[in-house]
């Protein structure tokens, strides 16, 4: 057993953050949702520019074109992401480029958008509709891939997120069926592994975003991060976002190689614990900021509301908890 | 990442389950928790039964008399030992996991010839002096004083918190030996035997009406200097270096156990009822369990985690405070939900109507502690903020 990044594993998470952080600084970030028109948050180039890096082909055999990495690889990748609040579809995206034929081909290369929702919900509401070129749907049959164009709808006035526009659908096409039961199952286990990977991303960010002004804000004559109500929070968020990295990793490593575990609790683990270390994180690092965190300026609350859409996608805590117990 | 054991580390897991298999069959039944050389002769006679069978300290240095097991097999062991229901470490917890290995650190070869045996075969029993009545968080100021005179050091003071104190041979402890020197410079290490003149020890009573530990006052003890380990006034770096042996296994067997306990409360869950629906009914209190099940999977997965970290670098990581925290307060809830659990026959730390109040209710009262022994959870929040995140400190 050797559960730590190996030497290429570590590499990797640096390549990515470095691309992350040159690709889509803050300013670009900032300059999306603060004068860009809401929809279109997808830019095309740099979607290509996230298939070139890998961030489709990861999992995709090297003989096929891709990297040939697990999903360990891609939760790191994914995580970084997170960091740094990439918008998009990026976890459809990714599963699609698994699908034999065009489509994932396309998506692989980062020629096409692909969203994807879990067709059995009500309300329905889609993510970055204007974007897609194409949706798919997990169904009891399988996936199913639906036109974005047929689809009939009102994209919302307000989303939560900034970076994330949403479309009310009342009713989805049907649609072809493009893959089977046993690959809908597949998807919504990495699906949920790499969306608590984004999670922990956020979760992680935050902590370094409420650690550092508590070093700089001065109260009281001294920086806040001195008094223990402050430090302990600080804290509280440190051990949350460790805690989930040891679940998110472990899933992972899991779907890698199912002899070391019980896939379906470590994925329910990691979903539950990713989205409870980004949405309390959110709450916490906003506390840390006082007012300003209340602010549109600071970036706190793009991470909170990111946070939030996340919770709800690839199974809430409601069904994810009531799913463990029944693992008891 | 690698979550698969090699095969030596699986072969010595099976050998391990092997050996237990027709061990733990063996083990008289376990004594009165009052009866406190009962449980002494109990936990020792375990001890017994591992050093004949190879198994007395794994995790020790193999010049110590140990096994120089690395963080996983010391982990397996832990695992596998608390599965197949063998008896904690209990009377045995200071000598094999606290003075032992600082006496094999930074002991003399004297010491180590003479004290070390003994602790691996469970031959002697050791108690901790080190927290005072006035010196709980704030063990650096701790005052019981140790004066030379000639080849003795004359002890005065009061410990407390001390497990064992009544059935052990020897006491690891600290004493001030320069009150003039900084808190943390004046400070020395000692080896007490339990046996000399001038010791007094009176058990405390605990929430639970039981005496797990005791107050120790030392009155004009002499203690001969050359039982002095490191040098004088060096203690605290002395204590230090014992810490920095955590390898990441301290809480394996608990955290095994919470797993099965949580299987134990699903299956109350599904006997106990009200206004005729089943507790397991309520979906709110099914997503509790849920919510325990994920964060004690994750605790796991943190385990192997900080394990794989001290077996790659030798040395424990920062990751000890982080896990005491969460591990601490997470035990406390399922505890909280047991109690609920069992609804009115909470009343009575007893089984009653064929509930299993007696333990539960018992480790219920017990969990009021979890977040206070071993560094209270607000030191150790202070511990992550100062030390990991580099916040400064209050004053």
């Amino acid at each position: 057993m050797d559960f730590q990044l190996s030497e290429d594993q570590r590499d990797l998470r640096s390549g990515v953050r470095e691309f992350c952080e040159g690709r889509f600084d803050r300013e670009r970030m900032r300059a999306l949702v603060d004068t860009a028109p809401v929809p279109g948050m997808v830019d095309r180039a740099l979607w290509r520019e996230l298939a070139e890096t890998g961030f489709f082909s990861l999992r995709i055999a090297e003989e096929a074109g891709g990297v040939g990495l697990g999903v360990a690889e891609a939760a790191l990748v994914y995580e970084e992401a997170g960091r740094v609040l990439l918008p998009g579809p990026l976890v459809a995206t990714h599963l699609a480029a698994s699908l034999p034929g065009r489509l994932g081909e396309e998506a692989a290369a980062g020629d096409v958008v692909v969203g994807l929702i879990e067709g059995d919900s009500w309300p329905l509401l889609v993510e970055h509709l204007d974007a897609l070129d194409c949706l798919l749907v997990l169904t009891d049959e399988g996936i199913r891939r639906v036109d974005p164009a047929s689809v009939r709808g009102r994209l919302v006035a307000h989303p939560v997120d900034p970076f994330t526009p949403v479309t009310a659908v009342d009713e989805l096409p049907g649609g072809e069926v493009v893959a089977d039961v046993r690959v809908a199952e597949e998807w919504r286990r990495v699906g949920a592994v790499l969306t608590a990977a984004l999670q922990l991303g956020i979760a992680g960010r935050l902590t370094e975003l409420a650690t550092q002004y508590a070093k700089e804000r001065e109260q009281f004559g001294r920086v806040i991060g001195g008094f223990q109500a402050v430090k302990h929070l600080c804290a509280d968020m440190l051990v949350r976002t460790e805690i989930a990295r040891a679940a998110v990793y472990a899933a992972a490593v899991t779907l890698d190689d199912p002899a070391v575990g019980d896939a379906e609790v470590a994925v329910l683990t990691a979903k539950v614990m990713g989205d409870d270390a980004a949405t309390r994180n959110g709450k916490d690092a906003t506390q840390v900021y006082g007012g300003m965190g209340f602010t549109w300026e600071v970036d706190v609350h793009l991470y909170v509301k990111r946070s939030w859409v996340h919770a709800t996608q690839f199974g809430a805590a409601e069904e994810n908890e009531a799913a463990l117990a029944s693992t008891l | 990442m690698d979550l698969r054991y090699t095969e030596a580390e699986e072969g010595f897991r099976a050998e391990l389950r092997a050996w237990l298999d027709q061990a733990i069959p063996l083990l008289p039944p376990k004594p009165d928790r009052n009866d406190w050389p009962g449980r002494r002769a109990y936990d020792t006679a375990w001890q017994r039964l591992l050093f004949d069978a190879g198994y007395a300290g794994l995790h020790w240095s193999v010049e110590a008399g140990g096994k120089g097991a690395t963080p996983t097999e010391h982990l397996i062991f832990l695992e596998e030992t608390e599965r197949a229901g063998a008896p904690y470490v209990g009377a045995n917890f200071v000598g094999l996991l606290h003075a032992g290995p600082t006496i094999d650190a930074a002991g003399t070869d004297e010491q180590r010839r003479r004290y070390l045996p003994g602790i691996l075969r469970g031959d002697d029993v050791w108690c901790q002096g080190f927290s005072e009545p006035g010196a709980g968080s704030d063990l650096a100021s701790l005052r019981t004083r140790a004066v030379r005179d000639g080849d003795d050091y004359v002890v005065n003071g009061s410990k407390i918190w001390t497990s064992h104190a009544e059935v052990a041979d020897y006491c690891e402890m600290l004493v001030r030996t320069d009150p003039d020197a900084p808190k943390h410079r004046g400070i020395t290490w000692l080896i007490v035997p339990m046996d000399t003149p001038g010791i007094t020890i009176r058990p405390l009573e605990t929430v639970m009406g039981t005496s797990e530990f005791a107050e120790v006052f030392f009155d004009d003890v002499r203690v001969p200097v050359a039982n002095r380990v490191g040098e004088e006034n060096d203690g605290w770096r002395v204590t230090m270096v014992t810490l920095s042996f955590e390898r990441g296994t301290a809480f394996v067997s608990e955290v095994v156990a919470c797993q099965r306990l949580l299987r134990e409360l699903a299956a109350l869950a599904k006997k106990v009822t009200r206004r005729q629906a089943t507790a397991w009914d309520d979906v709110a209190l099914r997503r509790e369990l849920g919510h325990l099940t994920a964060e004690f999977e994750a605790l796991w997965a943190l385990t192997k985690w900080n394990v794989s970290e001290a077996q790659r670098s030798g040395v424990p990581g920062v990751g000890g405070s982080v896990f005491k925290l969460r591990f601490s307060e997470t035990k406390q809830k399922v505890y909280e939900l047991a109690h609920r659990l069992l609804g009115r026959a909470a009343l009575a730390v007893d089984d009653v109507a064929g509930l299993p109040g007696a333990t539960l209710m018992d480790e219920r009262l017990s969990s009021l502690s979890y977040t206070i022994a071993a560094g209270t959870s607000q030191i150790q929040r202070n511990i992550v903020g100062e030390r990991i995140l580099g916040l400064p400190k209050e004053r």
